[in-house]
């Protein structure tokens, strides 16, 4: 089967962002780049899933030339091979999806992964476009995935706001990937050097004839309101007083 | 601009309540573009949730029923939306920030090659363009986005507006067809966590438990305290992750947004990804052991304390004063 797997390189998600003073953008000095923690689990996924079949891994990213060092994480990982479609940071979310659907067509794709949304933009939108994109089911926010015996159709048990839901999709089909999905594996070392052979073809953006100017631009960024904090109290009973009397909300 | 579809959420014949605060956005949209707002039900024997939404101060509502909506899908959904938005040329859809709408409303952007600004905390004009805010870094940063395109798709952060009033002189409710194509995909089973309690996103206090809690059978104390409080309870990832508390309890940058009047942490250190999920509460109170823990920076009363002290000696003061 052949697998194909979106990744997003993104900002250490563990590091507090800090806004420039212009508001043009985030301070991205001094941040490491890695790969998108949803992502991680959708290669995992991926990899798991070739592990019981004759398959292949492809993993795809789009954007700046720099994310292949991410792209050679999803290798070392153990995915067979690699495009990056070169492009700029400003492709919105339709953009990306329309980008990803000509790599999913020229590829054959029969499953596409993903994450569920990156912790940058915290869009949750690509899988979604994308599946609509291309016609397929989609099933996000995926805990479970598993493949029928004939590998054509994917029961998927999905985290929804009331609990789980699980639903069937036929195959070729889009999954976005929840956190709880599977625990992703460290790179070896042996992956990591393979990983500097693997294919990793360079795609120009142009050369895929898709219209991605942004219909969804972010103007600026601020810093969300201040919260004080750091109050103390002494005790329980302290607390419960100040509970009561002080912000009123016993 | 055109009129406004809100497409409302229910679940188990039962009106959300989050579709309130997605009424309140459409309402401020309308208010600075011009427009109607509707509502759109789907589903199947779903009158009575038409019945609430006509309370809601919208102009109409337009119920497309059918065997085929009667199980959510977002095929099935997405596409029913696109026939109704496309037929009689709405310029905005709105729908909430839930996994209801975060599921569908970016099928829907594919679909119809429109624009989709998600989880949005507020909307402004200038001059002839329409501005929203939105979160991003796990709510480190507000963005500020433009929209190009007909019609603009947003959903809406149930904790950043004001839920509508309901049970106001009723509009009408006007059926329409609607054709579904589920294609690929089928509805198989839904586990709910069934409880007595308020929902998460509802609720006027929270009590909510991290690692600290150290096991499933411990959240008893959580949820001995949570009664007394009529509260719901929350969990950090790390209790989730750890098997001792349902997903949908989670509350965080991926999982539940909430912002009640109350929210207590007990043994949660309080990651980036959690406050994103929690620091818009009225009031913050910590429990935790280690006083170094990130959580005390948001805390209005932090407790540096052992909870499985802290929360026994919560309850008996409580339960010390509902009796007084």
């Amino acid at each position: 089967m052949k697998i194909l797997v979106a990744i997003k390189p993104v900002p250490n998600p563990d590091e507090k962002v800090k806004i420039k003073g212009d508001g043009s953008g985030i301070v991205l000095d001094n941040i490491k780049t890695v790969v998108n923690p949803f992502c991680e689990i959708a290669v995992e996924e991926a990899l798991r899933i070739r592990e019981k079949m004759t398959g292949e891994v492809v993993v795809v990213t789009v954007g700046p030339k720099v994310g292949e060092q991410q792209v050679r994480t999803a290798l070392a990982m153990g995915a067979d091979r690699a495009v990056l479609v070169e492009a700029g940071t400003d492709l919105d979310s339709l953009a990306v999806a329309k980008v990803l659907a000509k790599v999913v067509a020229d590829e054959k794709a029969e499953l596409v992964l993903m994450g569920k949304q990156s912790v940058d933009d915290d869009n949750n939108q690509v899988g979604q476009i994308l599946a609509a994109v291309l016609g397929w089911p989609q099933a996000t926010f995926a805990s479970k995935v598993e493949l029928s015996a004939d590998n054509k159709k994917a029961n998927v048990t999905r985290e929804v706001d009331g609990g789980l839901e699980t639903i069937e999709v036929a195959l070729p089909a889009v999954v976005t990937t929840d956190l709880r999905l599977n625990e992703p594996r460290y790179a070896s070392l042996p992956g990591i050097m393979k990983a500097k052979k693997k294919e990793l073809k360079v795609v120009p953006l142009a050369s895929l004839g898709v219209d991605t100017a942004p219909r969804v631009k972010v103007l600026s960024y601020a810093a969300p309101p201040l919260r004080a904090g750091g109050g103390r109290v002494a005790d329980v009973a302290e607390l419960m007083s100040k509970l009561k009397n002080e912000a009123k909300v016993l | 601009m055109a009129d406004i579809l809100v497409v409302v959420e229910h679940q188990d014949g039962v009106f959300r309540k989050n579709t309130l605060s997605v009424v309140s956005a459409a309402k401020a949209l309308a208010g600075l573009t011009g427009g109607e707002v509707d509502a759109l039900v789907l589903g199947d024997g779903v009158a009575a949730v038409a019945d609430v939404a006509a309370g809601t101060g919208v102009r109409k509502v337009l119920l497309g029923e059918g065997a085929a909506f009667a199980k959510y899908l977002a095929v099935t959904y997405a596409g029913a939306v696109a026939q109704v938005a496309k037929e009689k040329g709405y310029g905005a859809v709105f729908a909430p920030a839930s996994t209801f709408g975060k599921d569908f409303m970016p099928r829907l952007s594919g679909l119809l090659d429109a624009p989709l600004a998600s989880d949005i905390v507020g909307l402004e004009k200038e001059g002839e363009a329409l501005r929203v805010k939105r979160p991003m870094y796990a709510g480190n940063a507000i963005g500020t986005v433009e929209l190009a395109g007909s019609p603009l798709l947003i959903t809406v952060r149930q904790t950043a507006f004001d839920a509508a009033a309901t049970g106001g002189a009723k509009a009408p409710v006007e059926k329409v067809a609607v054709t579904a194509e589920a294609g690929g995909t089928a509805f198989v089973s839904r586990q709910e966590t069934k409880s007595e309690r308020p929902e998460l996103t509802e609720a006027r206090v929270i009590v909510s438990a991290g690692r600290g809690i150290k096991s499933q059978e411990n959240f008893r104390l959580v949820e001995e305290l949570s009664d007394l409080l009529n509260a719901a309870i929350g969990a950090s990832r790390a209790a989730v992750d750890a098997g001792w508390a349902p997903n949908d309890w989670q509350v965080g940058q991926t999982g539940k947004i909430v912002a009640p009047e109350l929210y207590i942490a007990l043994g949660i250190s309080g990651a980036i990804q959690h406050l994103a999920g929690m620091k818009d509460s009225k009031v913050i109170v910590a429990i935790n052991k280690d006083e170094e823990a990130p959580i005390f920076q948001v805390a209005d009363y932090g407790l540096v304390a052992d909870l499985f002290k802290a929360v026994p000696e919560m309850i008996a003061e409580l339960k010390k004063l509902k009796s007084a």
